[in-house]
């Protein structure tokens, strides 16, 4: 009994020492936070470039499936697509940074948002052309047979019913997102993965900074995750 | 009396191949102002295709389709300002499960500069007067029945002031308890000389309401005739064996 004591109170004082070596000496806690910053800035602006080309990209092979138009446009789109679906992140960032920037000094910000943006306009393209297609045959027809044209049948009738399936699965895009850019220490970007990363190699101990990031990554995709639900349920009720 | 006036929409030599089925076999028709053209058959027989080449929702492979002076089937028509003038109504209803009641009835003509959006609203509680259905303006189609989107999408329909209507088989998606109410404002519409061209199964509605019945079958038109000789006296063999399965 008393043994078992003073081992919990040892193994507490542990815990106490290597906290404050990990996290409070030297400030280092401040690498966790500014690498969370940067993990943000990354996937925010990812996603925003993630959801023009996507957008645009869905735009393009629903118009061509729809109406047979843009044919040279939507052969550059499913290239598009299978390249970027065909070949891992890392590659595409790594190419991106060391091959297309490679000569440009250009902030590398501005290059993982690139990157990840582009990636992720891969998936929400066709994240956004099932919604689109997923839209009853019929409702194009009702729209066309009222006289309106493809653009006003689309913005008016067809896209607003397909944000239904279309927002939960940019959700569930944005949870990707936010996990995949773990990988910017590649291209030295200090995120929150090299944050933790950092903080090991300064204290030899890999244990206490690399399960502070994975706890602080857990904690943003069940907090991302609960928002989706909760859209999701949102949406459907309005049916 | 209708042979006086030019026709409102003329099929010419339709054909509409797919890659296994001759849809259309050289169908030609014509339809005149007031007249409310039946188009009945077997299934299969083409009668979708044939009116849905009719406003181009089909693209026929071969004739032409002509609505008043212009065939709309040529380079460079604004197809979409021909619907316009052309309504269509369709079997599974196709409203807008987004908007109300009301704005599915104003959205096209207000969109398309037609009306403003208040005379597009005073039309619109006019004719959902005209079908009893005036309290279901802020509803949405998700809570009507089927007898009553179906009304509703006819009204969606007229807002556009369209010379003509093309029904495809309107009733056939309905419950038989809701099929009298709809069939019920076509007469209406009929009465007040709306030109129809109605494909259908109803043949008590063709009897009753037609000015000329079409029997389609394997693609092509067999046969055509105002309807006491279509039903009474029946001339191809086809016919008459599609009569006595039907009646
Ligand atoms: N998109 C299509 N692709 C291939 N074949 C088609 C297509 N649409 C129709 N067809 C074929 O064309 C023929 C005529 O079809 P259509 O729908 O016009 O018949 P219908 O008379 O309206 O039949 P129903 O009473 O069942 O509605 C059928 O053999 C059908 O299988
Ligand atoms: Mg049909």
């Amino acid at each position: 009994m008393h043994e078992a004591l003073e081992w919990w109170r040892n193994a507490w004082l542990v815990f106490e020492a290597k906290f404050s070596q990990n996290f409070l000496e030297a400030n280092r806690w401040r690498l966790l936070a500014n690498g969370f910053v940067t993990t943000v800035e990354i996937t925010i602006g990812a996603v925003l470039v993630g959801l023009a080309i996507g957008f645009l990209v869905a735009v393009i092979r629903t118009t061509h499936d729809k109406t047979g138009r843009l044919k040279f446009l939507n052969f550059l789109a499913k290239v598009f697509l299978t390249v970027i679906r065909g070949t891992p992140t890392m590659v595409q960032l790594l190419i991106i940074y060391f091959v297309i920037f490679a000569s440009i000094n250009v902030d590398k910000l501005l290059v993982a948002v690139i990157a990840f943006g582009i990636n992720s306009g891969a998936y929400t393209a066709e994240i956004i052309r099932a919604g689109l297609m997923a839209v009853d045959k019929g409702q194009y027809e009702a729209g066309a047979s009222l006289g309106l044209n493809y653009y006003q049948t689309m913005t008016r009738i067809i896209v607003p019913q397909a944000f239904k399936t279309i927002l939960p699965a940019l959700g569930n895009e944005l949870i990707v997102l936010l996990k995949e850019t773990s990988i910017s220490g590649y291209i030295a970007m200090h995120d929150l993965t090299k944050g933790g990363d950092i903080i090991r190699s300064q204290t030899y101990d890999a244990f206490m900074p690399l399960l502070a990031v994975a706890a602080i990554y857990l904690i943003c995709v069940c907090g991302l995750s609960w928002c989706v639900t909760r859209m999701e349920r949102r949406l459907k009720r309005n049916e | 009396m209708s042979n006086e006036a030019k026709p409102i929409l003329r099929a010419v030599k339709l054909v509409k191949r797919y890659p296994n089925v001759l849809a259309l076999d050289n169908v030609s028709c014509e339809i005149f102002p007031r007249e409310v053209v039946c188009i009945v058959g077997p299934s299969g027989s083409g009668k979708s295709t044939f009116i849905r080449c009719l406003n181009l929702m089909d693209e026929p492979t071969g004739g032409e389709v002509w609505f008043k002076d212009q065939q709309i089937n040529a380079k460079g028509t604004d197809i979409n300002r021909v619907r316009q003038h052309i309504g269509m109504v369709f079997q599974h209803f196709n409203l807008f499960p987004h908007l109300t009641v009301r704005r599915n009835i104003t959205l096209a003509p207000t969109l398309l500069g037609l009306k403003s959006l208040d005379e597009a609203n005073a039309e619109a509680e006019q004719l959902l007067d005209r079908i009893g259905l005036r309290e279901k303006a802020e509803s949405y189609p998700g809570q009507l029945s089927g007898g009553q989107k179906q009304r509703i999408a006819i009204v969606r329909a007229l807002a556009m002031n369209p010379e003509v209507l093309l029904f495809d088989e309107p009733t056939s998606a309905l419950d038989p308890e809701m099929v009298g109410e709809v069939l019920q404002v076509m007469k209406g519409l009929a009465k007040a000389g709306m030109t129809m061209a109605v494909v259908t199964h109803e043949m008590g509605f063709a009897r009753e309401v037609a000015s000329r019945v079409l029997f389609m079958d394997h693609g092509r038109l067999v046969e055509e005739n105002p309807p006491q000789e279509f039903f009474g006296q029946p001339q191809s063999p086809r016919l008459k064996e599609f009569l006595s399965k039907v009646l």
